[in-house]
This record gives C-alpha cells, sequence and structure tokens, in this order.
C-alpha cells in the first residue's frame, strides 16, 4: 500500500497527490559561508529514522504542510 | 538455460584478522569487484571484505540485471563502455556462466522531444565509442515486433527510437558470486554477517573499523554500501549529496515466446526485458519519498502494469508473480561519486543510485586501482566527491530514465 498523508487541511488522501519537500538542516560544524551553501545545495542528512518534512499539496490545498515521518517504516507520527 | 550453478562457489568462514592493508564495507557487486581487482590487477590480496548480511544479499541481488552504456554525457558513455567491455569478458576470466547474454536495447520516442532526446544520444554515444543507431519505427517494428507503435490508441505513437547495440543483461548472483570466488582464491577474506558499528580514527585520519566481531586496523577504508552508505560516511564525518530511495520491480509468469531485445520507454516511466526462464522483467523509476523501508506497493504494481501494457499489450495476457524492493543511494545528478573524500584513508564508491549493476565491473577495475595508486584514475575524475563544491556535476538524463 502506498503512503496515505494526512493534510491539516483536506484531510487523509494519496502520496500521489503531494510533492515531497526537504527541510534543509545544514550542521552547525560547517562555518564557513560557501561551505554552508555547498551544503544546503547537494548534502543531505538522510536519516533513517524519525524526520520532519515538508509536503506540497499540489493537488489539494495548494499548501506546504510539514509533518514528522519515520525513514525506516514510512511511517508517519 | 540451467540455472544451477555448475560446480560448488563455497565461500569461507575465516576468523577476523586484526589488521589489513584494505578494508573493504559492503560485500555488494561494487565492494567484491574493488577487492577482485585489487587481487588480480595489482596483487593487493590482504583485504577484509565486510558484508552486515549475506553478499549480494542487498541491491545487487535486487536489481534488474541490464548492463549498457547509452548514456547522455561523454564521461558516462566512456566509463560504462569500459564496464561493458569488461563484463562480456567476465566469463572467460573467472571461469563461471554468467548468463551474460548480447540483448540489444530500444529505447523509445513518443514525441518530437523524444526524437530529439535519442538522436542526441545516439550521436554522443557514437562519438565516445558506444553502438547506438538511430532508428525509425519500421526498425523499431523489425527488431520487436510486439511493440505496439499506436500506443494507447495514439496518445504514445512510436515515432523512433535509439538502438543500444551491445546492450546486455546477465544473471546478477552469479556475478557476485564469481568475483567473490575470485577474490577469495588469491586471499582476499570475505566476512559475511560482519557489522561496521563504528570507525576509528587517529587525528584526522580512518585508521580502522569496529565490528560487531571486534575492532580491526586498516591502512585504506573502502565504503562500498548501497542505500545505508550515510550510517557509514556520517561516522567519519563525511557529507555525502546522498539520499535514499525505494525501487521498486516485479515479474510475470513466463512469456512462451522469446522477446530479445530490452525495451525502455522515458514517457511511460517503464522498462521491460524477458529473464532466462523466460518471465518478463518489468521495472520503472524511484518512490518520491526518500525511505529506507524495502515495503512493495500496490499503486506501483498497479500504474507501471497499466504503463508497460499500453506499449507491449501481449503483456495483458501474462500474470505478476512477486515484486520486490531496493533501496538507493541516488545522487542528485544521476552519476556515481567515486574516491577520495577529505578525510584520509576513507574512500567511497556510492551514488550507485538505480544504475549500479552495469557499473560493477568497471567501478571495481577503477577504484582498485585508486587504492593501489593513491591517484585518481582518468575514468572516474569526473565522478569525485568534490565535483559538487567544484560546480561540476555530471547531470546525466540518460541515467534518469532509471535503469
Amino acid at each position: 500500500m502506498s503512503l496515505r498523508i494526512t493534510c491539516p487541511h483536506c484531510g487523509e488522501r494519496s502520496l500521489e497527490e503531494y510533492v515531497h519537500g526537504e527541510v534543509f538542516d545544514v550542521p552547525g560544524t560547517i562555518a564557513d559561508a560557501d561551505s554552508r551553501d555547498i551544503d544546503r545545495a547537494y548534502m543531505h542528512n538522510n536519516t533513517m529514522g524519525e524526520v520532519t518534512e515538508a509536503w506540497f499539496h499540489l493537488y489539494g490545498c495548494r499548501r506546504w504542510v510539514y509533518l514528522r515521518r519515520d525513514t525506516a517504516t514510512d511511517e508517519f507520527i | 538455460m540451467n540455472e544451477q550453478p555448475e560446480g560448488e562457489i563455497s565461500l569461507s568462514w575465516p576468523d577476523l584478522g586484526k589488521t589489513y592493508d584494505v578494508v573493504i564495507i559492503g560485500g555488494g557487486g561494487h565492494g567484491l569487484s574493488t577487492a577482485y581487482h585489487l587481487a588480480t590487477r595489482h596483487n593487493i590480496t590482504n583485504v577484509a571484505v565486510l558484508e552486515q548480511g549475506y553478499i549480494g544479499g542487498g541491491n545487487s541481488g535486487r536489481n534488474t540485471t541490464i548492463i549498457r552504456a547509452n548514456y547522455g554525457i561523454p564521461e558516462s558513455v566512456r566509463f560504462y563502455q569500459r564496464s561493458i567491455d569488461l563484463y562480456e569478458r567476465l566469463e572467460d576470466e573467472t571461469g563461471r556462466q554468467l548468463m551474460h547474454e548480447i540483448k540489444g536495447l530500444l529505447w523509445l520516442a513518443h514525441t518530437e522531444a523524444g526524437v530529439r532526446r535519442e538522436r542526441a544520444r545516439a550521436a554522443v554515444n557514437q562519438a565516445f565509442g558506444s553502438e547506438t543507431e538511430f532508428v525509425t519505427p519500421e526498425d523499431v517494428a523489425r527488431i520487436c515486433p510486439e511493440v505496439d507503435l499506436d500506443a494507447g490508441n495514439g496518445r504514445f505513437p512510436v515515432m523512433g527510437g535509439s538502438y543500444h547495440v551491445r546492450a546486455a543483461t546477465a544473471r546478477h548472483d552469479r556475478v557476485v558470486w564469481a568475483l567473490a570466488e575470485g577474490a577469495q582464491q588469491r586471499g582476499v577474506e570475505i566476512h559475511q554477517r560482519t557489522e561496521v558499528t563504528g570507525l576509528q580514527t587517529n587525528g584526522d585520519r580512518v585508521v580502522g573499523v569496529e565490528t560487531n566481531r571486534g575492532p580491526i586496523s586498516a591502512g585504506t577504508v573502502l565504503c562500498a554500501v548501497g542505500g545505508h552508505v550515510t550510517t557509514i560516511a556520517s561516522m567519519a564525518g563525511v557529507r555525502l549529496p546522498i539520499r535514499t530511495h525505494p525501487l521498486q520491480a516485479f515479474v510475470t509468469n513466463r512469456y512462451a515466446n522469446s522477446f530479445k531485445p530490452i525495451v525502455a520507454s522515458t514517457d511511460l516511466l517503464f522498462y521491460a526485458s524477458q529473464t532466462a526462464r523466460g518471465q518478463m522483467l518489468i521495472g520503472a523509476e524511484i518512490d518520491p519519498q526518500p525511505s529506507y523501508s524495502n515495503r512493495s506497493g500496490h499503486e506501483f504494481l498497479s500504474s507501471c502494469s497499466h504503463r508497460a501494457i499500453t506499449l507491449l499489450p501481449f503483456l495483458r495476457d501474462l500474470r505478476i508473480l512477486r515484486q520486490w524492493t531496493g533501496v538507493c543511494d541516488m545522487s542528485p545528478d544521476y552519476s556515481p561519486v567515486m574516491g577520495f573524500t577529505g578525510v584520509d584513508g576513507f574512500l567511497v564508491t556510492t551514488g550507485w543510485g538505480t544504475w549500479g549493476f552495469k557499473g560493477i565491473p568497471a567501478g571495481g577495475e577503477q577504484m582498485a586501482e585508486l587504492i593501489a595508486t593513491g591517484e585518481t584514475p582518468d575514468l572516474i575524475e569526473p565522478f569525485s566527491l568534490n565535483r559538487f563544491a567544484d560546480d561540476r556535476t555530471k547531470a546525466d538524463r540518460g541515467s534518469a530514465g532509471t535503469h
């Protein structure tokens, strides 16, 4: 079964209605501005476990919704 | 074709040593190929390959086994053509029957833009040493009569395509076993069920690994992990441009006729080939959300079969036998990431996403040369990790066709 995502405005809808967006999280250990830009442009935490993500409800309310998901199980929290 | 191995391939279960010249994390195609080439080309045999499960149990045993070089940029065409060449010799070299079969690959165009894309693909391939020709709908009908030239009642008309002459498939488990066997025969140790739990560092340098079976010192550590690469790289403090996405595929029951080529369509987002058992093997694009879950879904089966039947109507009469999922280390430019990481003693071969199987021989050969010489070979220099910081990414729409 594919993912079902609960939009706070529209209710539970299928994954296909949404566009996935990443919430960027450049580590504080990266100090200089250029390195931070590069990290933000290309690098990913790629966390296995709980993450906060942005989903754009393209075929619904057309708003960004921020949700927590466990990437190991694909379950929303 | 007989699928039973002709002669047992037996891997030993050696005790874990205290120190090795090279420790390779990940006993998949790329890790084992690197070990094999270190032993056969450079006589470096004090090597341990560490695999947390069993060899070939990850993406090396889950891919759709396609070998091709019809990429869209010169650097990729050269690299994957090298891999095609090595694959064609691998049966003779290892003495193992890998069920390698040259099939040809038809990549179809259904729009004017698609026709331009396939013409460009053929031109770039020819210019950089790979055999691909532009073909007309009549040629397509001759090469693969099963294709519906008026697909979807004219919604996806076949307007042409590119035909990649030396595209092939091989039995993926056998490739893994042959490389493991060849490496082991020359002294490489393969440690299955050995999980890396940490890296040992001395100053800024990685000098060994911690495992569930004890610590090991290493001259060089190569991370050849697939979807879980970030777990290992973060132990070294290395940031990677990788996101892990699931990729699904399925096979049908046996199609009674011979279906020779591999057929792909970017617009319909699927590709199909026939396995040695006669099953039709069909794959598509990654799932849109990053995830480590290898759960398979009905939505994928339903939408992918619908698209496949649109182009290949005979599939309608077959039944789906099984489906599976692997988790892929996707790079942002659809090219691999190979070589130095900025941390001494710690190398990666990653970003193999959905295109790793075809790169196994050349990827291993080149990484072995890099480890042996300490210099990045020209063939893989374009795929270095520092290309992102240097703003010279290798965006390749030729691999975005998914397989």
